[in-house]
């Protein structure tokens, strides 16, 4: 990275779309200044870096924001594109990427806002079968390999693995285990937090749980 | 080169987004209409996941979802690039597609609803609308400059099924008088040979 690059995340700590950013940034050695943003008290900058929406995260580089994680994954993989490709170079394995990581989208950070946003007695209802039955397509789609970007870390797995640390507060609030009902994607979070690049930018499962129960109470749903 | 088959369903705009891709990239390929109600054995085949409409099928290689399809389109033939080449500029288009996405669930309530629930719809609506006018569009004549590109190509159920919708409702959201940009990009995007016909009847 030249010298005069200044590359700023807009994000919260907890935030498992902002962890995506985090993940890719760290896999191409990307330096960059991390600006935690209070969500219920949205800061100027926030506000002119993402006018439309507002969210985070959002990337600043060379003063120019980039919002939406996906769409910020991408710009990092194509503006660093001389280290650790997280997308395939063949057109179709690319499809294939990003069909998985758009059903990471729909499927898991979708439904994750719904368990947040619900009671616990109403989990069930809430279709809580259908999210562990997510979870266990994403294993069949990973198979043996030991990434679902093959040998190395790529586009999919920088969509799924902030999950890694929130699954805890998922097991908590739908009552599951992971290791009992998805042991090899249980197996695949623990062999990824082995890599540095994920295990500093993901947060402690714990400390996300205890942020998971105030917020709830905020939200008047625990 | 590999056959192209496209499964698609007449009606749907995500089926269209399709079709004028190829038509731009002057790909030929073979359409193949689905009954949603009587799903054939090969979309079930290609589309397990979702089992919906688009799926493209390139020689025997399945990919579904329409603007996983564009992409893959646009890398696939090249010529008559449909994204800028520019980073940023392609984080911009992308994040204009991915407001669309957005945009389909004020659609979908315009579509829904009825009366009070309407009026609501129809006023989120076009608030959506009117970023995306003013802040994704300014004063282009098209999302991808003088001439359209996947950002058109994923707004382009704001032409004629918007304005079919607002027909049957009986509200009319898209004006020139309330978003007249992006009123005029429509009609222009309704004139380009790849759009126009393709949904007579309607």
């Amino acid at each position: 990275m030249a010298a005069d690059e200044q590359v700023t995340l807009l994000d919260t700590w907890a935030s498992s779309i902002g962890m995506r950013v985090r993940i890719a940034l760290a896999e191409k050695g990307v330096k960059y200044e991390f600006i935690e943003q209070d969500l219920w008290n949205k800061s100027g900058l926030l506000l002119q870096m993402n006018p439309v929406h507002k969210k985070i995260p959002v990337l600043v580089h060379n003063g120019k924001p980039v919002c939406e994680s996906l769409v910020i994954v991408q710009y990092i993989d194509e503006v660093w594109k001389d280290k650790a490709p997280l997308l395939p170079s063949d057109p179709y394995q690319r499809a294939q990427s990003r069909f998985w990581a758009d059903f990471v989208d729909k499927k898991i950070y979708e439904h994750g806002r719904k368990i947040m946003t619900t009671k616990v007695e109403d989990q069930e209802a809430a279709g809580k079968k259908d999210f562990i039955d997510t979870l266990k397509l994403m294993e069949g789609e990973l198979g043996d390999k030991p990434y679902f970007g093959g040998e190395t870390l790529g586009y999919v797995d920088v969509a799924l693995l902030p999950y890694c640390c929130w699954f805890y507060t998922y097991e908590n609030i739908l009552n599951f285990s992971l290791e009992a009902d998805c042991p090899k994607l249980n197996a695949y979070c623990k062999r990824c937090l082995q890599k540095e690049s994920v295990s500093k930018s993901l947060e402690d499962p714990k400390k996300i749980y205890d942020f998971a129960l105030k917020l709830r109470k905020k939200l008047g749903v625990e | 080169m590999a056959e192209v088959k496209l499964y698609g369903f007449w009606p749907s705009p995500y089926s269209h987004r399709i079709i004028w891709a190829l038509k731009l990239k002057g790909v030929e390929y073979e359409y193949i209409e689905e009954d949603l109600s009587n799903k054939s054995e090969s979309l079930l085949k290609y589309n397990p996941v979702y089992k919906k409409t688009p799926v493209l099928v390139h020689g025997d290689k399945p990919i579904a979802e329409s603007l996983v399809i564009l992409e893959y389109i646009e890398e696939t033939w090249p010529e008559n690039p449909l994204l800028p080449k520019d980073p940023y500029e392609r984080a911009m288009a992308r994040f204009w597609i991915q407001y669309g996405v957005d945009t389909v669930a004020a659609l979908r309530a315009f579509y829904q609803g009825s009366g009070e629930e309407l009026e609501k719809a129809a006023t989120e609506l076009l608030e959506s609308l009117k970023i995306l006018e003013e802040q994704g569009l300014g004063d282009k004549r098209f999302f991808g400059g003088e001439s359209m590109n996947l950002v058109d190509i994923s707004y382009g159920a704001l032409g004629y099924w918007l304005a079919a919708v607002e027909e049957v409702k009986g509200v009319k959201v898209l004006e020139p008088s309330t978003l007249p940009r992006l009123h005029a990009w429509a009609k222009n995007l309704d004139e380009l040979p790849v759009v126009k016909g393709k949904h007579s009847g309607l």
